[in-house]
């Protein structure tokens, strides 16, 4: 490249600034929380993740599933990020959200769908319960599986179920976060 | 037979890898003032039409091309108010030029007929190949090699600079 070409390359000014953008079909935030980091993200006003997930395989999955306009706008999750703040401080028990399982395979969807009726604030149930209460008596462990791939953490309790023996087996924001939600829940 | 889905990256990754790249090449091409408008503007343009891209490749070189149309949008949309189309299109001693580095540089490259200053800023601002070039301006790889080697020899003579 010549001394001309080079000087070219870097005709440049201070002071870029970014775009902005109307609202994204998929709009998600990162969110600092006592268990850890969660990926938010709302399509059409309903959640479709609370995640441990990395940022970009989450989103990588979110333009898939739902659509490639996907963009971080914190603004859009002001409400989800607040009625998550009140539950981790113990001031909230239930989730006044709407949800959209567009991550979650179809037998994800049946399991995790009813959650928050088969489960109850302060109380644990079991994967084999679990699986009883959706007729799938036998499919225990592929209601654990199913769970442990929760796209919507805690909004759809999966922390909320055990093993049959009291152990808390696997949580996707570790066993500490679980332990964490369980001990919230059962104080509060 | 059904066309494949193609897979697009999330939008957000396109901005975070670009965003900077469209802007220094909006501003090269329409100047401090109109420059951050045309970028936003080719964001725009390029956030509707995102959904409908048929091909995942060459994101970087899709969005330039956008930035160059917007680019040349705004220009005739001001010339109606210029009354010498030779007159350089950016105005390069305002306030705004005032940090902008190698002014003699952009001087020259401005009172570039439109096609070559075009060219010449997509291919060394935006870092496109003659193929990318050539997209963005509608011609062909070859006129693309023509355009910015007819804009290097004026800015050479212009500059007085040697032939390196």
């Amino acid at each position: 490249m010549t001394d001309l070409e080079s000087r070219l390359t870097r005709l440049t000014t201070p002071g870029l600034k970014p775009p902005t953008f109307p609202d994204a079909d998929v709009a998600y935030t990162l969110h600092d929380t006592p268990i850890g980091t969660l990926l938010l993200a709302v399509a059409q006003g309903r959640v479709v993740a609370s995640s441990f997930g990395d940022e970009e395989t989450m989103t990588t999955r979110l333009a898939r599933a739902v659509s490639p306009r996907v963009l971080r706008q914190p603004a859009a999750l002001d409400d989800v990020r607040r009625q998550l703040d009140e539950y981790l401080a113990g001031r909230r028990h239930e989730f006044d959200l709407e949800v959209d399982l567009a991550l979650a395979t179809p037998f994800q969807r049946i399991v995790l769908s009813d959650l928050p009726v088969h489960t109850s604030y302060g109380h644990t149930t079991t994967y084999g319960r679990l699986a009883g209460e959706i007729h799938k008596p036998r499919a225990a462990r592929a209601v654990g599986t199913a769970l442990g791939a929760n796209p919507v953490c805690v909004v759809l309790p999966c922390h909320r179920v055990i093993g049959s023996s009291g152990a808390l087996t696997g949580y996707a924001g570790g066993l500490d976060a679980k332990r964490f939600l369980l001990n919230l829940e059962s104080k509060s | 037979m059904a066309r494949e889905k193609v897979l697009l990256p999330p939008f957000q990754a396109l901005v975070d890898a670009h965003w900077r790249d469209v802007a220094r090449l909006a501003r090269a091409l329409a100047g401090p003032v109109d420059g951050d408008d045309v970028a936003q503007r080719a964001w725009e343009k390029a956030f509707t039409a995102y959904p409908g891209l048929t091909s995942a490749k060459n994101l970087r070189s899709w969005l330039l091309t956008i930035t160059a149309h917007c680019a040349t949008d705004i220009h005739r949309a001001r010339k109606p108010q210029r009354p010498l189309d030779d007159a350089p299109p950016i105005a390069v001693d305002g306030p705004e030029a005032a940090d902008w580095p190698d002014p003699d540089l952009w001087q020259a490259v401005n009172a570039l007929p439109e096609r070559q200053r075009f060219a010449v800023t997509l291919k060394y601002v935006g870092d496109l190949d003659h193929h990318g070039v050539a997209a963005a301006l509608d011609t062909t790889p070859a006129a693309s090699r023509r355009l910015v080697s007819d804009a290097l020899a004026t800015l050479r003579t212009k500059l007085g600079v040697e032939d390196d």
